[in-house]
């Protein structure tokens, strides 16, 4: 199987965002990075797929060159081949983003032959546009399925299951296909040091991404209001039971 | 940056609860409730103290300081005694609270230079009796199975190694002081600001309300020197990336179901170690490339990914290590990284931590740059100083934030050195090791013309001082035997021979000696005697144009200082002394000094060089060039005897000679202004081509003609855990004024001594390969024939203080204080040295002089 998985590289942040003084980013002067969660467990999706069915696995971003640390994290973890298309900047909107990796996906496949499948998070964990994916995979005329809690393959097709309201939702799609992981999925492995150590002599193949501006424009970033919390003590030990029990029963949860 | 709580409070502690505000006043407030603030607390709580208060901005009990991610391993062997005595003190209370777990450590070796390093190890082990042995790689294998025994040479091993629990430590610690009612805590609370009255410290201003407080300590770890700066006070330390990455799950850790069954192992050679944490290995590191943070610039709880000192990993830094440490633990390749940080923790420009009171706010205490495996210790040390005016637990020399000059307060100096050292956590650091970065902050007068003569530099705080001189190897031809290169490179590392012939050459003809590192301080004003009377031991009331060489004390009455003391009029004194120990000694006369205006205070360090002559010919040398203001000048013994001091002229140029030696010979110190020093020099210089006269080098000064006189040295011999009557400097008699430790003197005199400084005579330097060996002086200890520690009645072991050729009698001598039952002259002692034993006798009690005993030289 050949199985391309697309990143993004996003701050890791705590409780707590702050925003640059332009308020169009957030600030990351003390922030390391990651992967998107959902992209993380679509990694992993990838490398249980072809530890189990054999093939390789290519791990790709479109990002800063800094974002070469995702994907040597991905390789880390078991992905083995990885490629950076860079931009200098900022983010690159939705749009542009999908038409630059639909290109790079072209040349990958005219090269060394069509990607079975095709991973993408559910959303990424700052822009949470929810459009690269679907933008990629209509624009290469393949199927696709979002928000994927189960991912197997067999006889040439792809089946993906979601959960729905009630019950779950089961798909079955033609290769090659397109398919958006959503987290909870699986639990992503973390690297081994040697799997580490390796990922190190990974060459990362870098393409030069090239596509017109979208459409979608961010005015600014806006912290919301911080909700503010009061902590009221009821009591100290046994004493604290009645107004315990008060409150249960003023918020409903006692039969 | 502003660092601002949300509100939202995850404290489960309810000390932690948000709507509580902080009382209007308290007799101490604690900032920091990590391993030393919580500490701190305890301790002055068992000492007396209440009404205290402890705040932190983050959550109890982990509010999100380096020790919260610490490692919390204790090795206990240390070269430096200080240190030393403060991890046994810390294990001791981790011990006492049922926060120890004793798992072992080994250190292991790739290179050869390491074994040698542990020799030296297990000379330090027995000195401060911490059992320990030295392992072979099969050996090392049977305690740690997992280890590739072929990449290591031999092991250090320390079976009371162990893993403390310093978050338990500390809450157990403040809950005491809570139980006795001494101490309110307030979680997430933010200082804003710190109140300084006429350079007193006054209220604490929190984001919880204003405590007016009479004593305040800052223990916020990397924070400090953020906090202190509200206070207008410098605390030198800069927050420091520690990476730490812990792996696992490992079959083999994880079926000991303990937190730590195997010995930690310290991979020396790559600066990492490996500890067990249940069933996973935490690999840290001192390998990477310094990488410092400013405490302004750390985030604050809230916008921290995991807390504010547990930083993003830097994976590149760490890869260097991951290939070393699977190269070392096979099993360490296929483990997960579970977690990785960038941990922060404190350093300082000389590595060592940042005790006592502000020196530039009264009342305003530092308990910085303190890891894990001394902070009980600490916490007991400042408890302890700041109850009874100096600490009791240790001498804090070599910790004390006086210590610092100007320039080494500055983050220019603190990135220099702490990227300097950082590599050298687990380095193997020689006694007379010297910087290479910040060097040539302060030079004398004579630096070219010392430069011209090949002198070799040593730093003395910033100072550049010739150790020795190339230019003088000729000598050494005159001497045939007596300069003899050591053999061993250890002990010829920042040293030579040439020193042993510059020793010679001054007790024949006539040297100088460039001694502008001293320090001088002015003391003037009509109170100044009493004032004086009441700083120092010996009486200073004496004539004007006489000197008193006098130790300082410490209220309970060990070494608190040591100088000399020249009366310049009736109502001026002027203090000199050395470089090493010139900060901590303005500290201690500034903060003693009246507070009605009676006395004033000059530094005049940087107005004055110095140069000593001495040496037979050294009379006959400047009678050339002495003059009155208007006639010559008599400079014999009997026109300007021995400890005096007048004011002359050479060749024109005002100076004040001062008749005395350090080194037991004929001649003065020379103080000029520094203007006029170079041409001072120049003048004595052409006046001694006559006699010879040659530039020497700081070698003889501190060492081979200092320890022929049997001189005490401040911060070597004499230390505030010994009193003048064990360091044979008590006079013959009491002077009547108060001083102070004048009662704990009083009563040392009236008891019969519990040890005894000696000087010791090596009887044989072949060590086991038949290769002569020469010790350091770095707290060697001193054993009977039986191989035995000597301790007094104290719990004192006897330790080498200073070694040191004498070359004038043909001799290598060691200073230690003995015990009664040793201290007799002729008894028969053994020397550690590297780990092997070699013969000592006990050439003299006390401090009476090998060399010259009644002094001749200098008085005659």
């Amino acid at each position: 199987m050949r199985i391309l998985v697309c990143v993004k590289r996003v701050p890791a942040p705590g409780a707590r965002i702050n925003l640059t003084a332009d308020a169009q980013a957030i600030d990351t002067a003390h922030l390391g990075f990651t992967t998107s969660p959902h992209e993380e467990c679509a990694v992993e999706a990838a490398v249980q797929l072809v530890e189990g069915h054999g093939g390789e696995a290519t791990v790709l971003t479109l990002g800063p060159v800094e974002a070469e640390e995702q994907l040597r994290y991905a390789v880390s973890v078991g992905m083995t081949a990885a490629v950076l298309l860079p931009i200098d900047g900022a983010d690159w909107d939705p749009q542009r983003t999908a038409a630059a990796i639909t290109e790079v996906v072209r040349r990958l496949e005219a090269a060394d032959g069509p990607f079975d499948l095709i991973l993408f998070g559910n959303e990424s964990a700052d822009a949470g546009n929810f459009q690269v994916g679907i933008r990629v995979a209509h624009a290469l005329g393949r199927p696709m399925v979002n928000g994927a809690k189960g991912i197997a393959i067999s006889e040439g097709a792809v089946h993906v299951r979601r959960e729905a309201d009630a019950g779950q939702e089961t798909y079955e799609l033609p290769l090659p296909a397109a398919v958006g992981v959503k987290e909870g999925i699986n639990l992503p492995r973390y690297p081994t040091m040697k799997g580490r150590l390796a990922s190190k002599r990974v060459e990362v193949e870098r393409m030069e991404p090239d596509a017109e501006t979208g459409g979608l424009r961010m005015v600014r970033l806006q912290r919301p209001a911080e909700r503010a919390s009061t902590t009221v003590i009821l009591g100290r030990g046994p004493d604290a039971a009645p107004a315990v029990v008060d409150l249960l029963d003023e918020l409903g949860v006692l039969a | 940056m502003s660092d601002t709580t949300s509100g939202i409070t995850t404290d489960t502690d309810p000390a932690g609860s948000p709507e509580r505000t902080v009382p209007a006043t308290a007799r101490c407030v604690v900032i920091g409730a990590g391993i030393v603030g919580n500490c701190l607390v305890g301790h002055l709580s068992r000492l007396g103290w209440t009404d205290m208060v402890l705040l932190d901005k983050g959550p109890l009990p982990n509010p999100g300081g380096s020790t919260g991610h610490a490692s919390n391993f204790i090795f206990p062997t240390d070269h430096t005694k200080e240190m030393a005595l403060l991890t046994l003190e810390s294990q001791r209370q981790y011990v006492e609270l049922g926060m120890n777990s004793t798992c072992g450590g080994i250190e292991v070796a790739r290179d050869e230079d390491r074994l040698e390093e542990f020799r030296r190890r297990m000379t330090s082990a027995t000195a401060w009796d911490i059992e320990s042995r030295l392992l072979t790689p099969a050996e090392i294998k049977e305690l740690v199975p997992f280890i590739n025994e072929e990449i290591v040479l031999g092991g250090f091993y320390t079976p009371s190694v162990s893993v403390v629990d310093s978050l338990q430590t500390g809450t157990l610690m403040r809950q005491e002081a809570i139980d006795a009612g001494a101490l309110s805590v307030f979680a997430t609370t933010e200082v804003l600001d710190l109140e300084v009255e006429d350079g007193t410290i006054r209220a604490v201003v929190t984001d919880k309300g204003r405590i007016e407080a009479e004593h305040v300590v800052i223990a916020c770890g990397v924070w400090s020197p953020r906090i202190a700066a509200m206070a207008g006070a410098n605390i030198p330390l800069t927050p420091a990336v520690h990476q730490m990455a812990d792996v696992g799950p490992i079959d083999v850790l994880a079926q000991t179901n303990k937190e730590v069954a195997y010995p930690i192992v310290r991979d020396m050679d790559t600066f990492c170690y490996e500890r067990q944490s249940a069933g996973s290995m935490e690999v840290g590191s001192y390998a990477h490339r310094p990488i410092f943070h400013h405490p302004d610039d750390i985030p604050s709880n809230e916008a921290s990914a995991l807390s504010p000192t547990e930083l993003p990993f830097t994976a590149d830094d760490f890869d260097d290590q991951m290939e070393q440490a699977i190269d070392l633990m096979d099993m360490l390749g296929d483990a997960e990284i579970k977690y990785a940080i960038n941990g922060l923790l404190s350093l300082t420009p000389d590595a060592m931590p940042v005790l006592g009171e502000t020196v530039e706010v009264r009342n305003l205490w530092s308990a910085a740059a303190v890891w894990i495996k001394e902070g009980p210790g600490i916490a007991r040390l400042v408890a302890e100083w700041m109850t009874y005016g100096y600490p009791q637990v240790c001498d804090p020399h070599s910790s004390d934030i006086a210590r610092f000059y100007p320039h080494e307060k500055t983050e220019h100096h603190i990135y220099a050195r702490c990227a300097e050292h950082f590599n050298k956590t687990y380095g193997i650091v020689h006694p007379r090791e010297q910087w290479a970065s910040q060097r040539g902050m302060r030079r004398s007068p004579f630096y070219g013309r010392e430069e011209a003569l090949g002198a070799v530099f040593f730093d003395a705080r910033g100072w550049e001082r010739p150790q020795w001189y190339e230019s003088n190897a000729d000598l050494m031809d005159r001497y045939p035997g007596r300069c003899e290169p050591r053999p061993h490179e250890w002990d010829a590392r920042w040293w030579s021979p040439i020193t042993n012939a510059e020793h010679l050459h001054l007790r024949e003809h006539v040297g100088m000696v460039d001694l502008t590192a001293f320090n001088e301080f002015d003391f003037e004003g009509v109170g100044v005697v009493d004032y004086l009377q009441r700083m120092t031991v010996n009486n200073v009331d004496v004539p004007v144009g006489r000197s008193v060489y006098t130790p300082l004390l410490t209220p309970n009455g060990g070494f608190r200082g040591d100088l000399t003391i020249m009366r310049l009029g009736a109502t001026h004194y002027r203090v000199v002394t050395g470089a090493f120990d010139g900060a901590r000694d303005a500290y201690w006369f500034g903060r003693h000094l009246p507070d009605d205006g009676s006395v004033t205070f000059t530094d005049r360090t940087s107005g004055i060089c110095t140069i000593g002559v001495w040496g037979p010919r050294a009379e006959a040398v400047l009678a050339k060039i002495v003059t009155g203001p208007s006639q010559a000048y008599d400079v014999s013994q009997a026109g300007f005897p021995y400890g005096a001091v007048r004011d002359v002229l050479i060749d024109g140029v005002p100076c004040t000679m001062f008749r005395i030696s350090y080194v037991g010979e004929n001649g003065w110190e020379v103080y000029t202004s520094t203007e006029h020093g170079l041409r001072v020099w120049d003048t004595i210089w052409e006046a001694g081509q006559d006699h010879d006269i040659r530039p020497i080098g700081i070698g003889v000064y501190a060492v081979t003609g200092r320890i022929e006189k049997g001189y005490r040295l401040m911060g070597a011999e004499l230390e505030s855990e010994y009193d003048p009557v064990e360091a044979g400097l008590a006079r013959p008699k009491v002077k009547s004024a108060e001083f102070i430790g004048k009662k704990a003197y009083l009563a040392a005199r009236e008891a019969e001594p519990v040890a005894t400084l000696c000087t010791l005579q090596m009887l044989d330097h072949a060590g086991a390969d038949g290769t002569p060996r020469y010790p350091t002086g770095g707290n060697e200890p001193i054993l009977t024939v039986d191989g035995e520690r000597i301790v007094d009645a104290h719990g004192r072991v006897s330790r080498v203080t200073t070694a040191g050729t004498a070359p004038s009698l043909d001799a290598y001598l060691l200073l230690a204080y003995l015990p009664p039952e040793h201290a007799v002259e002729g008894t028969e002692l053994r020397v550690m040295y590297m780990n092997e034993l070699f013969p000592v006798t006990v050439a003299r009690v006390g401090s009476q002089p090998l060399f010259d005993p009644d002094d001749k030289r200098m008085k005659s």
